[in-house]
C-alpha cells in the first residue's frame, strides 16, 4: 500500500531486441526519462518481459520505494498483465502500472524516422509518467461464474465443444437454428483423406449429444438477445414454432399424449411438396418433414410458410400421440450461462455472381456441396452421380478449384484460400473414378494445397489413379445448347497454351463465407470481426479460441476457413478454455467502475440514460439531496457516463478526468501537468 | 500555409477494443506513417468528455482525433454513438469560436483494420498540415 505522498515513479524501457532499439534511441529516452519530475529511476533492458527484466522492476520498487511503474515497451494489449503481476510482486498495487506503447505504435510504424520516433518515445514516456503519478490502488472485483455454458451452432464443432463441456460436468445448452444438429458435415458423403463416411463418424457424436445428461439440446432455436458478461450471461432464446412436440415437451406443457416419436405417418399424408434445402433443392420435401433419416432430435417439423393447415397430419397422428399443434407460436426462454462458444459455421458464396461460370444458368454446373449430395447414398439420387440436365451418368467431370477463392476481382469473390476445396476436389475425383469405371476427372487448379497429415499422400494417390490435372485458372464455362455439355476454357500454365475441355458436368469448388446471420450474432455477443467477416480471435497465434470479449470463445469455420480436424481441434480448445472460469467458479473483473463523487453530483440524473447497462440510478442522501449511485455489478467501465456528466461528478476508476487531462497536458505543454 | 519545419501536434484519443487494437495491428504489419500523433487510450470513445477536446486545443493541439469502433461494433454497445453525438456538438463549438472544425475528427477503425489506421494517420496529419498551426498558438 502507498501512503499519500509525493509520487515516486520508475521508468523501464525495453529494447525488445532490435524491434524498438533498431528504430529509435533507447539511450536518449532513458536519459530523458531521468530528467522528468518524480522519476526516481529510469533503466533500460534488452527484454523487459523476461524474468531478469521483471526482476529489475520488482527490485526497483523495493529499493526506491516507488509509487508507480511505467514500462515503455510493446502494447498493453500484449504485456499489461505481465507487468501488472511484476508490479504486484514488487509490493505495489497492480493498478499503479502504466504502459507506454513505443513498439507497436512507434518503432514499428516509424522505422525510417530515427529522430521522429525518438522524440515520440520521449513524449509517450512523459505522458505515461503523467498518468502514473495519479494512479491509485484499485481492487479487482471478483464475481461468481454460472456453472453452465452455451454453444451456438450444432455442426461438428459445436457438437464436439458441447460433448467436452458436458463430459467435464458442465451443463451445456447446444443451440441449433435448423431442426437437426449435424451442420455441414452431415451433408457430406465421404471425408478426406481417409474416405470415412462422413455421416458414419458424425452420427455417433450427434446421438451422444442428443442423449448426454448434461447437454440441453435446443434445435430449431435461435439466440434472440444477450445480456450480461463473463460468468453471468443472460441469453434469451427464441424457440421457433415447430408445429410438433416431443414427449418431454408434451409433459412440460401439461398436455395429454405421448408426443412425436418420429414415425413419419404425418409426412406420408402431407399434400404440400417443397424443395428440400438440405439437398439444395434437388429433392422434394413435405411441409412436415425431417431433413434426413439420421436427424437428432428425431422430431418432425412443420414449415409454416408452406403448410396449408389442412389438418391431415394431425388426423393421422391421432389423439394418443397428439404431437401436432398447427397453431404453435414462437416461444421465448431465458437461460443463464457462464461462458459461450460460438460455432456458427459457413455458407458458400453466391457463385452465380461469377457469371462466366454460368452456375444456375447451365444445368450441368454444380457446386461441391451439391456434388456431395449427388454422390451420397442417402442423397436424392441414392448415390448415383448423374447430370442434372438429362440424368445420364457423366464420363468426363470437370473440377474448377479456387472458384471465387484467392480472387481479388471483388464482388462476391474472396481474397483468401477456403482451405478445404483442394482436398475435397481430390476426394471427388477419387469418388467418380471409383463409382463410374472409365470416368475421367479433370482438375483445373492454381495450386494443390494438401497441407495436412496424410493429405499430400492422398494427392499422389489421386494422381496415380488417373485424374487429369490442368494447372490454370478457368476463364469461362460454356454450355453446348444441344448436348448440355460444358466447355471448360482455361490456360494450361505448365504448357503455356489455352485449353478447352468438353465435360459432361462441372463441379465448382465455391469459396466459403461467414454464415448469413453471423454478423447479427457477432453484434449480439459483442465480438469483433476480421476484415473478411470471420469472427476475430483474441490473438491469431496465442489465443485462437478466445475473443476480446471475456467469456466468449470460438470454434470452427466461424473464425476462419478450416477443415473438420482443425474444427474439432479448435472446438476442444474452446471447450477447455471456456471450462476454466466455469470450474474456477469465479472470475476477476477489471475495476474500471464509475463512481459518483457525491459532493459534486447535482442529482440531475442526466447520466442515467447514457448507461447502456442500466447501472446508474438516483438515491437520496440523509440530508434529502438526490445523488447518482452506481451498481458495480452492472457497470462495465466504458466511461460513457463519465464523459457526459456536466458537473464532472463521475469518477471513472483508472481513467479519471485528472489522469486523462494530465496526459494531454504532458504531451502538449511538455511538463507533467495535472498538479495534485 | 504550413510553416517551414513545423510539425503538427495531434492528440488521438482512441478506444481500447477497436482503434487501439487496429493501431497495434498497423504496427505488426509495419505500416509506416509520420510520427506526429500521440495516442491516449481509453476503454471506449464514450469516455471522451468534451472537456478533453477543449483541453487539448487550449493546450495548443493542432488537431484532435477521436477514433472508436464502427457503429454496431462498440464493445459497450453504444458508446461510439454517444461520442459521435458529442463530436458533432464540439465541431459546432469550434466553428463558433472561429476554429476550422476539420481540426477535430472522429474515425471508426476496427481491430482488424491496421491498413485503415495507416490511411487515417496520413489523412489526419495531411489535413492538419494543410490547415497549419492552430489559431490557439498564434
Amino acid at each position: 500500500m502507498v501512503e499519500d505522498q509525493t509520487p515516486r515513479i520508475g521508468v523501464f524501457i525495453c529494447h525488445c531486441g532490435t524491434n524498438i532499439a533498431g528504430s529509435l534511441s533507447v539511450a536518449d529516452v532513458v536519459k530523458y526519462a531521468q530528467t522528468l519530475p518524480n522519476v526516481i529511476v529510469a533503466k533500460d533492458y534488452q527484454y523487459m518481459c523476461s524474468t531478469p527484466g521483471q526482476t529489475m522492476i520488482k527490485e526497483a520498487i523495493a529499493e526506491h520505494k516507488l509509487t508507480g511503474v511505467v514500462v515503455a515497451a510493446c502494447t498493453p494489449r500484449l504485456h499489461e498483465p505481465t507487468f501488472r503481476i511484476a508490479t504486484r510482486e514488487g509490493g505495489l498495487n497492480e493498478f499503479r502500472f502504466e504502459m507506454a506503447n513505443i513498439r507497436d505504435q512507434n518503432s514499428w510504424v516509424h522505422m525510417h524516422d530515427w529522430d521522429g520516433a525518438t522524440a515520440k518515445a520521449k513524449d509517450q514516456v512523459r505522458i505515461a509518467v503523467a498518468k502514473a503519478r495519479l494512479l491509485e490502488d484499485l481492487t479487482p472485483k471478483s464475481v461468481p461464474v454460472e456453472h453452465a455454458a452455451m454453444v451456438v451452432g450444432g455442426g461438428v464443432g459445436g457438437i464436439q465443444a458441447s460433448l467436452d463441456l458436458a463430459s467435464a460436468g458442465i451443463k451445456t445448452y447446444l443451440i441449433e437454428q435448423t431442426p437437426s444438429i449435424g451442420g455441414r458435415m452431415s451433408q457430406l458423403d465421404k471425408t478426406f483423406p481417409t474416405l470415412d463416411c462422413s455421416q458414419c463418424i458424425l452420427s455417433p457424436k450427434m446421438v451422444d449429444a442428443g442423449r448426454h445428461p448434461n447437454i440441453i439440446l435446443k434445435s430449431y432455436t435461435e439466440v434472440e438477445s444477450v445480456e450480461g458478461y463473463i460468468g453471468n450471461f443472460e441469453i434469451t432464446l427464441r424457440r421457433k414454432a415447430r408445429g410438433t412436440r416431443n414427449a418431454a415437451e408434451m409433459e412440460a406443457a401439461g398436455l395429454k399424449g405421448s408426443g412425436c416419436n418420429g414415425c413419419g405417418d404425418c409426412t406420408s399424408v402431407c399434400p404440400v411438396i417443397k424443395p428440400n434445402p438440405f439437398e439444395f433443392g434437388m429433392a422434394p420435401r413435405k411441409a412436415i418433414y425431417i431433413y434426413h433419416p439420421q436427424v437428432v432430435p428425431l422430431q418432425y417439423t412443420i414449415d409454416f410458410d408452406a403448410c396449408v393447415k389442412c389438418g391431415l397430419c394431425k388426423e393421422i397422428c391421432g389423439p394418443e400421440k397428439a404431437a401436432i399443434d398447427l397453431d404453435m407460436v414462437d416461444t421465448f426462454e431465458k437461460v443463464k450461462v457462464g461462458c459461450v462458444i460460438l460455432a456458427t459455421g459457413y455458407d458458400l458464396i453466391p457463385i452465380e455472381d461469377k457469371t462466366e461460370w454460368g452456375y444456375k444458368r447451365y444445368e450441368n454446373v454444380i457446386t461441391g456441396l451439391e456434388f456431395e449430395r449427388l454422390i451420397c447414398a442417402s442423397g436424392p439420387t441414392g448415390g448415383h452421380l448423374i447430370r442434372p440436365s438429362d440424368g445420364v451418368t457423366p464420363m468426363k467431370v470437370g473440377f474448377v478449384l479456387c472458384a471465387g477463392s484467392r480472387d481479388n476481382t471483388g464482388g462476391s469473390s474472396k481474397p483468401y484460400c477456403s482451405r478445404f476445396c483442394c482436398m475435397y476436389s481430390l476426394k471427388h475425383a477419387h469418388q467418380v473414378m471409383e463409382k463410374i469405371p472409365g470416368c475421367v476427372p479433370y482438375i483445373f487448379y492454381m495450386d494443390i494445397r494438401s497441407f495436412g497429415k496424410m493429405y499430400e499422400e492422398f494427392y499422389y494417390r489421386i494422381q496415380n489413379e488417373g485424374a487429369k490435372f490442368i494447372r490454370g485458372r478457368v476463364a469461362s464455362l460454356q454450355e453446348d445448347p444441344v448436348t448440355k455439355n460444358i466447355y471448360v476454357k482455361a490456360e494450361d500454365t505448365l504448357l503455356g497454351r489455352p485449353v478447352t475441355v468438353e465435360c459432361d458436368i462441372v463441379v465448382l469448388a465455391a469459396a466459403i463465407k461467414p454464415k448469413a446471420d453471423a454478423e447479427h450474432i457477432r453484434q449480439m455477443f459483442g465480438i469483433s470481426k476480421s476484415q473478411d467477416g470471420w469472427y476475430l480471435e483474441a490473438h491469431p497465434k496465442l489465443n485462437p479460441c478466445g475473443t476480446t470479449t471475456a467469456g466468449i470463445f470460438l470454434a470452427g469455420v466461424c473464425q476462419g476457413p478450416k477443415d473438420i480436424p482443425d474444427t474439432v481441434g479448435q472446438a476442444e480448445g474452446a471447450a477447455s478454455a471456456a471450462s476454466i472460469p466455469i470450474h474456477k467458479g469465479e472470475v476477476e473483473l477489471e475495476p474500471y467502475f464509475a463512481q459518483c463523487v457525491e459532493s459534486l453530483c447535482a442529482g440531475c440524473g442526466m447520466c442515467i440514460p447514457q448507461c447502456p447497462y442500466k447501472a446508474l440510478s438516483l438515491k437520496s442522501l440523509d440530508d434529502g439531496r438526490q445523488v447518482m449511485t452506481v451498481t458495480e455489478a452492472k457497470c462495465k467501465g466504458c466511461g460513457t457516463c463519465g464523459g457526459y456528466c456536466p458537473g464532472g461528478a463521475i469518477k471513472m476508476q483508472h481513467f479519471t478526468s485528472p489522469q486523462i487531462c494530465a496526459q494531454i497536458d504532458a504531451f502538449l505543454l511538455g511538463g507533467l501537468g495535472g498538479e495534485q | 500555409m504550413a510553416d517551414e519545419g513545423w510539425n503538427p501536434k495531434i492528440v488521438a484519443i482512441i478506444c481500447n477494443w477497436c482503434s487501439y487494437a487496429g493501431a497495434d495491428l498497423a504496427g505488426g504489419a509495419r505500416i509506416q506513417y509520420p510520427p506526429d500523433i500521440r495516442a491516449i487510450r481509453v476503454m471506449c470513445t464514450g469516455r471522451v468528455d468534451p472537456l478533453f477536446i477543449m483541453k487539448a486545443f487550449n493546450d495548443g493541439a493542432d488537431g484532435v482525433l477521436v477514433s472508436g469502433c464502427h457503429f454496431g461494433d462498440c464493445h459497450y454497445l453504444e458508446g461510439n454513438y454517444k461520442c459521435a453525438k458529442r463530436m458533432f456538438l464540439m465541431k459546432n463549438v469550434l466553428k463558433n469560436i472561429g476554429v476550422n472544425d476539420k481540426r477535430l475528427r472522429m474515425t471508426f477503425v476496427s481491430a482488424s483494420e491496421g491498413a485503415k489506421w495507416g490511411v487515417v494517420m496520413n489523412d489526419v496529419i495531411n489535413t492538419i498540415k494543410e490547415l497549419g498551426p492552430s489559431p490557439f498558438n498564434r
